[in-house]
């Protein structure tokens, strides 16, 4: 065999099987990242941008007060060594000064989202949104309790108590835990608090939950709400009318009979 | 077995650090071996870790980048490979799994596989490839060194399994298989340290012709002069762990400065 050949021969074998070392890798990555379900310190970037930027130093890990924040470890099933917190077990206690936020040095926990003109507002963090199983609840059963309402960091802002007549009994009042999404942090002291055997209000990530009406609907009432679709093309479709009477088409059998 | 007492002394003594800051507060080396935070100003940053995010689309702040330039040019002056024998506790492990394969004499009885070294080079440009099309950082998510000492602060989870495929890997497959083979960022460092100043010098006037230094070295081709000449070792991939100078009894390996200037 020619050196030339023997060469090109060999380059090939190697950029084969860098090739197949890249595609079990590529797909152990995706495998990896897959986890959607899981709550990232306040200030997290998009899960996205996050992945691409932190540096998995636990740096934030390290300054959270109570524990909150865990570096995900192998069988944990999350995106290796990235920091996450579970509510139920121990939620986000929204620390004023976001010991957290300010130490991450890659900036995949951006000041500036828990930021108001410079001033560090944990009440700015979007970790999440709680989300309430109105069957497991028992507050929608009609036993009162309001530990979920009375845990929020936003008392009353957050979580609201909706009141309702209880028809079952006829004399009794329904108070419901409604979810502000607008409002609500996911920092997890409602989900922590929740006292049926498995929470009934769930902290969820954002992105997962939460819905978006578009451009085709404008609530009238509210003037602001033009804005929104200021810049909304409108697209116009026209399907031609049939010009046959509706009996014609009723009469029609072609195809029928073949 | 001075310098493999100061070796693992350096190495426990770095985790040590981190442990008492992210345990118990004192806060003198915090963070992990990707990024850290030293005496609470100066910052730290594994520069292959910067890479790759850079590759992946990060944008790379100031304190990243001068993180990972005092890392480069530390390791650049002092040595590359020095991270991976003073600092890396994969290190302890491979040590681990090739002083039992050197005592079980498991590579008598094992056909050699064949294994390029070359290979972490390959996978050193992979990572940066998979960290641009995929968008995440490549080695970084899957690296068994940081499973291992962010396990070590942070929490081990099973970690350890990942730990022990390494171990059982340089035991039973392949003699240095990971740190002289594998290993992308073991590539990474022997790129910045090819022209460091700290250095092995070999004087073969004393040479006897043992070759126990070649027995212990975990990157044998770097002794490729040992008998022949008198040279310093110059390889990039040679990793500064100093067993040659230790099991030398001719003295005729010594650690040395590199001079540029003649």
């Amino acid at each position: 065999m020619t050196d030339r050949r023997k060469f090109l021969l060999s380059m090939a074998r190697s950029v084969g099987l860098a090739g197949i070392g890249a595609l079990v890798w590529s797909s152990v990555l995706e495998e990896s990242v897959s986890a959607s379900l899981l709550l990232r310190p306040p200030g997290a970037l998009k899960e996205e941008d996050f992945l691409k930027s932190c540096i998995k130093c636990g740096l934030c890990v390290s300054a959270c007060p109570y524990d909150t924040l865990k570096l995900a470890a192998p069988g944990d099933k999350k995106p290796m060594g990235t920091p996450f917190f579970d509510a139920r077990e121990m939620p986000c206690y929204m620390c004023e000064d976001i010991p957290c936020v300010p130490v991450c040095p890659t900036g995949a926990l951006d000041e500036s989202s828990v930021s108001n003109d410079g001033i560090l507002d944990i009440n700015l963090a979007q970790m999440g949104v709680a989300v309430v199983d109105s069957y497991a609840c028992i507050a929608f059963w009609g036993i009162q309790c309001d530990a979920c309402y009375r845990a929020c960091p936003l008392l009353d802002e957050a979580i609201v108590l909706e009141y309702g007549r209880n028809e079952r009994t006829g004399k009794h009042a329904f108070l419901k835990p409604v979810v502000m999404p607008d409002v609500c942090t996911g920092c997890g002291m409602c989900e922590h608090a929740c006292i049926t055997e498995k929470a009934s209000i769930t902290i969820i990530p954002r992105e997962v939950v939460m819905g978006r009406a578009g451009d085709h609907y404008v609530k009238g009432w509210d003037e602001q709400d033009q804005k929104r679709v200021a810049n909304a093309k409108a697209e116009i479709t026209q399907t031609e009318i049939s010009k046959k009477s509706a009996i014609d088409s009723l009469n029609d059998d072609s195809g029928l009979f073949e | 077995m001075r310098y493999l007492i100061s070796r693992r002394i350096t190495q426990v003594g770095i985790i040590a650090l981190y442990i008492l800051a992210h345990v118990y507060g004192v806060k003198m080396l915090e963070g992990n071996l990707s990024s850290s935070v030293l005496f609470g100003s100066i910052p730290l940053s594994d520069p292959f870790a910067m890479m790759q995010m850079f590759f992946a689309g990060s944008i790379i702040t100031m304190d990243v980048f001068i993180g990972a330039l005092i890392i480069t040019i530390f390791y650049g002056l002092l040595g590359g490979r020095m991270f991976c024998s003073w600092v890396c506790p994969m290190n302890i492990v491979t040590d681990a799994a090739n002083l039992l394969r050197r005592k079980l004499g498991i590579s008598a009885i094992q056909k050699r596989v064949y294994m390029s070294r070359n290979i972490r080079y390959w996978i050193l440009g992979l990572s940066l490839v998979l960290s641009f099309l995929m968008g995440l950082t490549a080695f970084e998510l899957v690296s068994p060194i940081s499973i291992l000492h962010r396990g070590l602060v942070f929490g081990m989870g099973f970690g350890f399994a990942v730990v022990l495929i390494i171990f059982f890997f340089d035991l039973l497959v392949h003699e240095n298989g990971w740190c002289g083979y594998v290993c992308p960022l073991g590539g990474f460092y022997s790129l910045i340290g090819r022209y460091s100043l700290l250095r092995v010098e070999h004087d073969a006037e004393k040479c006897t012709e043992c070759m126990e230094c070649k027995v212990v070295c975990p990157e044998k081709e770097v002794l490729f002069m040992i008998g022949k000449s008198s040279e310093m070792v110059k390889m990039g991939a040679c990793t500064n762990c100093a067993r040659c100078i230790e099991v030398c009894e001719d003295d005729a390996l010594n650690f040395s400065i590199r001079n540029y200037i003649k």
